[in-house]
């Protein structure tokens, strides 16, 4: 510590309360999971041990990779669905609307659901697509069905729909944060210089938005990777995703096995955020 | 883009409507709903219009604590609000210079958004449960929550000070005020506006948060966990009705937020000091 300077001192000053604030409520919980789970447990309580049995069970176990699949097959879709819609909005917003109030105006409009719950968000998706719900109905009086379409709510399908339409926003964010930056005189040169639209989006627009598709889609993977919340109500309960093993067991109060699955959880989303980055910095440096 | 609006503009704003109608959509959906009639179900067509399903929020009858737990949601928003302002200013301040450690407690700073949240709530629930401390939404459920909504309030007070223009610091320093006196009278009049929205999303991260506050609010239930109780066990408009009335209260809330803003950067503009202009 003598080596800190005056500055050092001033700014640690600082970013101290920040710094006890996620010591205590991050870090010291995440040392603790990866503590108790190699603790033993049972029926009614869990104790101190050093025991592999927790990870053991759940690496061994058939259902953690149809599990792990499941999830990552819920990651993949939402991962696509919100790419290209946050990117279509966002190159509109960016490029589309001339005048900056409007901008501002209209990327606020798409901000305000994220400050409502996200819970009465999902519900509300509830008579949209229920069984007499207006999509049935609408589709049925159109004459484009003539039974009331099971799969449209309880299903993967709205899982799916109800993380699009939660998480869409993670990546309209950055992605407009990164467009609104381009400097519009290299569109003007490439123009010039004879590119059509299209080259113009492959190969100017997007190559320079990747650190906000990236960063978006490290918002939108971990969200769907660590949710148990939105894959239970929407599915009905019926489609199973990592989170919601982990919660499971810590309804049935089984910590240690909770906890080992957590930590599995954990490496598995660090590993796809260095993932993400590298692919990123590979494609930079083509 | 730069030609008249063509095929592609009118595509794109088409694609626009339409995602703005299924952001909005659902909410309107059971806004309505809300409004259906006292034999009314769950679906249209509506059975009639009524207040029927807000009177039955105000019974005491009507399933758990919602006002309780509304009045607790409410409480530590405030409490995770003022705590996220001042302790995400007071990091901005830090991380403008670089300090050792600081790309450390930076990145500690990511990884406490795209950490699952299912972690934070297991841990935390964890290390109460083996002090033998009870879980309460106070202790337990706000510290977990600050670890989202911290975060969140220093990527923007980083946007916030990217753009800041130091030369009003060195001015201010220049005339003799002290670094305390600089940070008063120059630094956070100029970042005011910001601060309201880190407010906003820390009240509104915090009143809606759910997966962080699971295992960590205890026996009090906040708002969102009382309405996902519902879901469970209410099959009637009244939770509709409830989620009607608290997203009008988020929405009230973004309103008078960006109210404010909006007045402060009028009052600004009004206000502003003519200093300088006769010079040019």
């Amino acid at each position: 510590m003598m080596t800190l300077t005056k500055t050092d001192r001033t700014s640690w000053l600082l970013a101290g309360p920040m710094t006890l604030i996620l010591a205590a409520f991050l870090v010291l919980p995440i040392l603790t999971i990866i503590v108790v789970s190699f603790w033993a447990f049972n029926e009614f309580t869990f104790f101190p041990a050093f025991v592999f049995d927790n990870y053991l069970f759940t690496l061994t176990s058939k259902v953690t990779l149809a599990t792990y699949l499941k999830t990552l097959q819920f990651v993949i879709l939402t991962w696509v669905f919100c790419t290209v819609v946050g990117f279509t909005v966002a190159y509109f917003l960016a490029f589309c609307v001339k005048s900056l109030a409007w901008q501002v105006a209209l990327f606020l409009l798409c901000t305000i659901p994220f400050w409502t719950s996200n819970i009465i968000r999902m519900i509300s998706w509830v008579p949209f697509l229920g069984r007499n719900g207006i999509a049935n109905s609408a589709l049925m009086s159109l004459g484009i069905v003539k039974q009331p379409v099971e799969w449209l709510l309880f299903s993967d399908f709205s899982v799916v729909l109800a993380f699009v339409h939660l998480y869409a926003l993670f990546m309209v964010v950055p992605i407009f944060n990164t467009l609104i930056r381009i400097d519009k005189s290299l569109i003007e040169a490439a123009r010039d210089g004879g590119a059509n639209g299209l080259q113009i989006l492959t190969n100017i627009i997007i190559p320079l938005a990747k650190p906000g598709i990236m960063i978006g889609s490290i918002f939108v993977v971990t969200l769907v990777m660590g949710d148990f919340i939105t894959v239970r109500f929407m599915s009905g309960g019926q489609s199973a995703s990592v989170g919601r093993i982990i919660s499971n067991e810590i309804s049935l109060l089984q910590y240690p096995a909770a906890a080992a699955d957590a930590v599995i959880l954990l490496v598995t989303v660090l590993i796809m955020i260095a993932i993400m980055m590298r692919f990123v910095d590979i494609r930079k440096e083509l | 883009m730069g030609e008249t609006r063509g095929f592609a503009f009118y595509a794109l704003a088409a694609f626009f409507v339409l995602f703005v109608l299924f952001l909005y959509g659902p909410i309107v959906t059971i806004g309505i709903l809300s409004f259906q009639g006292p034999k009314g179900g769950l679906t249209f067509p509506m059975n009639g219009v009524s207040l029927h399903w807000f009177y039955q929020l105000f019974q005491q009858q009507a399933v758990g604590d919602i006002w309780g737990s509304f009045r607790r949601s409410f409480t530590l928003g405030l409490m995770v609000m003022v705590v996220t302002v001042v302790v995400s200013v007071m990091s901005g301040l830090a991380f403008r210079h670089r300090f050792k450690g600081s790309a450390f407690l930076f990145y500690l700073a990511v990884a406490s958004l795209v950490i699952p949240s299912i972690l934070v709530s297991l841990g935390v629930g964890l290390i109460f449960n083996i002090l033998g401390i009870d879980v309460h939404w106070m202790t337990s459920g706000f510290g977990s929550q600050l670890t989202w909504t911290l975060p969140f309030g220093l990527l923007i007070m980083f946007a916030v000070f990217n753009r800041f223009d130091k030369t009003y610091e060195e001015a201010a320093r220049d005339l003799g005020a002290s670094p305390w006196q600089t940070v008063r009278h120059v630094v956070l009049p100029i970042i005011g506006p910001s601060l309201i929205g880190v407010a906003l999303f820390g009240f509104t991260l915090s009143y809606d948060e759910f997966a962080r506050t699971l295992l960590t609010a205890g026996s009090y239930n906040t708002l969102p966990l009382e309405i996902f109780g519902m879901t469970t066990n209410v099959t009637s408009p009244v939770l509709y009705a409830l989620g009607t009335l608290t997203t009008v209260f988020s929405l009230t809330i973004i309103l008078v937020f960006l109210g404010i803003v909006f007045i402060a950067g009028r009052r600004r503009v009004a206000r502003g000091s003519d200093a300088g202009k006769g010079l040019v």
